[in-house]
């Protein structure tokens, strides 16, 4: 007998789902006009968790007259710091609450409980926390002193981290002063209604934040929507751009966290066993379905053998499966569409002569899943290279000299994140120099904290989210 | 009785002066309507290579020392001020003001000048940070420049409008294509030819002079612009262009005021590192 | 496979093909491993496995007949109450109860139950070659069939590596087809894991059969990350040369808990073939008596108290 683990069910009971919800405006939930809902499920096992409200333009509208309603009369008349103490309340309830929203994010999300549990909800907090510390320090933002709220702030985020997305935007546009009106991904919204009840039992003024479910037809209701004066946007670069030119001509400024292919350099003197580890978060953790992902391995060619065959025996150790056990490494594709486009763009890889290499793995009968996938051979002229997966899929190329690394790295209109390994401390600081990427993990990957500026150059998006930078997004300053 | 010799207006591109590939030119005539000159009237391919000498200057000037941009910044100063009659009669025969505006506005040039060369070495320490991250990491976050950045200086100032818009960019290692006052474009020039002989490296500093509303469009749609300052444009023209600048997410900016060091931040990036911190 | 010829050069330019460790990367792996949650059926396999796995160990100045005698009567029958509970890996005792221990294990039913000494000079190592050659000579005369000597952590904090490595050499020579050699690495004095990973190489290269943290007498002992470096090392060297080395902490794993994080992290850093007393043990006292109580709640439903397992 070898050492099998045996199932460890994180138990469900902690979490109630409701057989229908409706949306979140003014305080208040109420059903969509026309009672028209949507199904949300569980992708792990394709069971309908809840029906879900359907908000059409006519709900938005009232959302977004809450949201006015509350800005004007009430949240930007409350000193700065009786504000931010709302926000510390918001950041305690998710602690005391944190295993139910854990649970449900891993049931409707699809990732595993590990994640959920040790990363998105008690990051999701911290991004409350930090920022609550922030309402009535404002004038040490950087942006003059007495920067002023934009107003009503449209969000529309999407299904990878849903509540830690909702955190990043939902923080600190209330810290800075606005009021919110936020539709989270279609496929996930579960983890933003549960949100609405803890606005609820924090006491936050009806109207401060307004939670409307569906799908793009909604998201671009709020972006048109002339009484919202500020986009904040987290999802595909297709999108992003559609936002960016919807918003042309008008008032209204955006936040754009799009998409990336982050190249993760790998040179010749890394410590090995860390970089493998780092190989593997950068791509597999989240499934993968991460913006900033390590997708394209740029390895220093004389040790490609060598890196491979430590990759190829960690990735065999991946424990794929029930997003709900406590030792699954990797959960559920979150959707059918999702899935299928990753089988699209991985089998162009095998079109196009890269050399595929996947684990032996048994993958659940019901539900989305895509085992851990390699892709050696890779140049930078393949699909897989340029395009972005959103899957557990890796690309693996090489390079010779770290101009070379360089040149690789940034021959793409993203610019989000990238990594780089190595042992020699001048050589980091050179190459996170040249490389064009927002994020830059040294010796480790896919490291996130509130406190820390988060968004990328080019294609990758306008802004930062996080830290002193990202709270500019949030301010009109003096220029 | 001696005949003046008279200035051909041509492009600064990469470096060098040339006339409009085009083979265009516009008539600049004074306030009262009598003929100034003919300047270059560029085209989207005289843009194109102002695009392309702006991107091989980015990776010289971007690597600089900041402290050796500010002194070129700083050089710039101190040759306006040697030929700042020259930009004052010049001034004086476009705007039609007095000599005493027109003096007043090239000191104003000039001082624009010496104040953003003593930011290029501070925007970092004061704009950047060091984040406190939980666990064992250094992280830190710096502002770079973001490249290649295009700008539409205001249409109605000759000189002062100009720096106001180039200075900031180029202050942190951004190359700029600069589009002039399409009204007002003699002093573009002849701030090319200070420029061309105050140590800036060839192809920082592009200038153009032509119909704003032709290169507008080109300018917005290039996909190897990063940023543009529309300040110069009508709001139609500021739409359009962000609706073509919207293919590869430019970063348009205008501007309100004069002087900001957000004029400088709007044109960088805010990079973040974070490293492991051990034994 | 010879990597080292013993002279000086030839021992750092092999410590040098070795990669560096990142501290806070290696830290975090041993961390996640930690939050396996093994339950049940796997639950009650790693628990018998750990016995299996224990050098159950009295190493004290106040040792006697008796109490290694008594040790060696659990170390037979952990639980006197259940034949089904398997025995331990070893007894490990000072060089001068090996022989009390032997006769002891023998006469109680325990005849394939080896006895460890710890050896030259332990714990500090600090005296001549000749001594710690008596120290193993004399422990083997006696019985011990497994030599747990420690290394000199002043030769290798000073760069004298060739004394490092000649000294093992040279007590691997004594113990040649007469016992294992286990050797100590001490890691909490050598403080950081790129040295762990030199030692454990040094230590392998110059013919141990078994790499262990810790002489139990200094903190911090066998951590996790200690662990999880040591365990990388004899993956790597088997790769390198198709030999399996032994890895044993030592130190500080007390609990049912801390057990099963040690076997966790040999099955998914070494791999599963490494979960076997041959390559795996772990050097404890009371982690014996937690492992029983774990065990009888597992067969017994409910929770068990001190009183029910035995002292020794």
């Amino acid at each position: 007998m070898t050492f099998e683990y045996a199932p460890a069910l994180e138990a469900t009971s902690v979490v109630k789902i409701k057989s229908e919800y409706g949306l979140f405006i003014n305080g208040k939930f109420v059903p969509a006009k026309g009672g028209k809902s949507f199904p949300t499920i569980n992708p792990a096992t394709e069971e309908t968790l809840s029906k879900i409200a359907f908000a059409s333009a006519s709900d938005v509208d009232k959302a977004v007259a809450a949201a006015r309603a509350a800005y004007s009369k009430v949240w930007s008349k409350m000193p700065a710091a009786e504000r931010g103490k709302y926000l510390f309340r918001i950041a305690r309830i998710l602690q005391e609450r944190a295993r139910e929203f854990a649970v449900l994010e891993t049931l409707n999300n699809g990732k595993p409980i590990r994640e959920t549990r040790d990363i998105d909800i008690p990051l999701a907090a911290s991004h409350f926390f930090y920022h609550a510390g922030w309402a009535d320090k404002l004038d040490h933002a950087g942006m003059g002193s007495s920067p002023k709220p934009h107003g009503v702030v449209g969000q529309v985020i999407p299904w990878n981290f849903p509540l830690l997305m909702l955190s990043w935007k939902i923080a600190p546009a209330l810290a800075t002063g606005n009021t919110v009106v936020l539709k989270p991904a279609e496929t996930t919204p579960l983890t933003a209604l549960l949100f609405a009840e803890v606005c609820q039992q924090a006491g936050l003024p009806a109207g401060v934040v307004n939670i409307v479910t569906g799908d793009g037809s909604t998201g671009s209701a709020i972006v048109n929507h002339p009484g919202i004066d500020k986009i904040a946007f987290t999802g595909s670069t297709a999108v992003g751009k559609g936002i960016a030119r919807a918003i042309a001509g008008t008032k209204k400024s955006a936040t754009l966290e799009l998409g990336g292919k982050g190249a993760n350099i790998i040179y010749e003197d890394a410590a090995i066993d860390e970089t493998v580890e780092g190989i593997i978060s950068g791509i597999f953790f989240n499934q993968g379905h991460v913006c900033c992902a390590g997708s394209r391995l740029l390895v220093q060619e004389n040790i490609q053998d060598e890196l491979l065959e430590k990759l190829k025996r960690r990735i065999s150790m991946i424990r794929v499966g029930n997003p709900l056990d406590k030792n699954t490494d990797l959960g559920a594709i979150n959707s059918a569409a999702q899935l299928a486009k990753i089988r699209e763009l991985a089998d162009s890889g095998d079109t196009e002569g890269a050399e595929r290499w996947s684990p032996q793995c048994d993958l659940p009968s019901k539900g989305f899943w895509y085992p851990p996938t390699i892709f050696t051979g890779v140049t930078q002229a393949h699909r897989i290279a340029q395009e972005e997966i959103f899957g557990p899929v890796l690309s693996v190329l090489t390079f010779r000299t770290p101009q070379e690394a360089i040149e690789k790295a940034n021959n793409t209109p993203f610019g989000l994140s990238a990594g780089i390994w190595t042992d020699k401390g001048s050589r980091i600081l050179w190459t996170a120099k040249h490389l064009k990427a927002g994020v830059i993990w040294a010796n480790t990957f896919n490291k996130f904290d509130p406190a820390s500026p988060f968004g990328g150059y080019k294609e990758s998006g306008w802004g930062r989210e996080g830290g002193r930078h990202g709270l500019a997004a949030y301010l009109k300053g003096d220029h | 009785m001696r005949i003046d010799v008279k200035k051909t207006y041509k492009l600064f591109i990469g470096g060098s002066f040339p006339r409009s590939e085009s083979g265009r030119c516009y008539e600049i005539s004074n306030a009262k309507g009598v003929f100034i000159a003919n300047p270059a009237q560029a085209s989207r391919k005289d843009l194109r290579d102002a695009v392309v000498a702006a991107r091989s200057a980015f990776g010289g000037w971007s690597g600089a020392t900041a402290f050796n941009r500010g002194q070129i910044l700083y050089r710039a100063a101190e040759i306006m001020e040697g030929r700042a009659a020259q930009f004052v009669d010049e001034i004086v025969a476009v705007e039609g003001v007095t000599s005493s505006a027109a003096k007043k506005q090239v000191q104003e040039a000039i001082d624009t000048w010496v104040w953003y060369s003593g930011w290029c070495d501070k925007i970092g320490s004061i704009f950047g940070s060091t984040n406190q991250v939980s666990g064992a990491f250094y992280n830190f976050t710096i502002p770079e420049p973001m490249g290649v950045v295009a700008a539409f200086a205001p249409q109605k100032s000759s000189l002062l409008g100009l720096v106001q818009t180039i200075a900031p960019i180029i202050a942190t290692g951004n190359t700029v294509v600069a589009v002039a006052s399409q009204k007002l474009p003699l002093s573009a020039i002849t701030l090319a030819e200070v420029l061309a002989t105050s140590d800036l490296p060839g192809g920082v500093v592009n200038i153009l002079t032509g119909m704003t509303a032709e290169l507008a469009p080109w300018i917005g749609s290039h996909m190897d612009i990063d940023a543009v300052d529309a300040t110069g444009l009508t709001s139609a023209q500021d739409k359009e262009l962000r609706v073509a600048g919207s293919e590869n997410l430019k970063r348009v900016s205008t501007f309100k005021a004069e002087q900001s060091p957000q004029r400088i931040l709007a044109f960088m990036e805010h990079k973040t590192v974070w490293h492991p911190i051990g034994i | 496979m010879q990597v080292i010829d013993g002279s000086a050069s030839s021992i750092k330019s092999f410590l040098k093909t070795l990669s560096p460790v990142d501290q806070v990367g290696a830290e975090s792996r041993a961390a996640m491993l930690a939050t396996r949650s093994i339950k049940t059926s796997s639950k009650s396999w790693a628990i018998d496995m750990a016995i299996s796995m224990i050098d159950l160990t009295t190493l004290e100045g106040a040792d006697t007949a008796g109490k290694v005698k008594a040790i060696c009567n659990k170390a037979v029958r952990p639980d006197p109450s259940d034949p089904t509970v398997p025995h331990v890996g070893a007894i490990c005792v000072y060089n001068d109860m090996v022989k009390i221990a032997r006769t002891h294990l023998d006469a109680a039913g325990g005849k394939d139950i080896p006895v460890a000494a710890v050896s030259t000079a332990f714990p500090s190592g600090r005296a001549s070659l000749e001594v710690k050659r008596v120290d193993t000579e004399d422990a083997i005369a006696n019985g011990a069939a497994e030599i747990d000597m420690v290394i000199d952590r002043g030769a290798f904090l000073s760069g004298d590596l060739e004394k490092v490595y000649s000294e093992i050499k040279y007590i691997k020579s004594l113990c040649e087809g007469r016992a294992h050699l286990k050797v100590i690495l001490e890691t909490g004095e050598l403080v950081t894991l790129d040295n762990v990973r030199k030692a454990s190489f040094l230590a392998m290269a110059a013919g141990a059969d078994f790499i262990k943290t810790s002489t139990g007498k200094v903190t911090p002992a066998a951590t996790a990350p200690v662990v999880l470096v040591m365990l990388e090392a004899v993956r790597d060297w088997y790769a390198m040369t198709g030999v399996k080395i032994g890895v044993k902490p030592a130190g500080g794993i007390r609990t049912t808990k801390d057990a099963i994080k040690q076997l966790v992290l040999v099955n998914e850093t070494a791999g599963p073939e490494w979960l076997t007393p041959e390559l795996f043990r772990i050097g404890a006292s009371a982690l014996l008596n937690d492992l029983l109580m774990q065990r009888m709640k597992l067969r017994d439903g409910h929770y068990a108290g001190p009183n029910y397992v035995t002292l020794d």
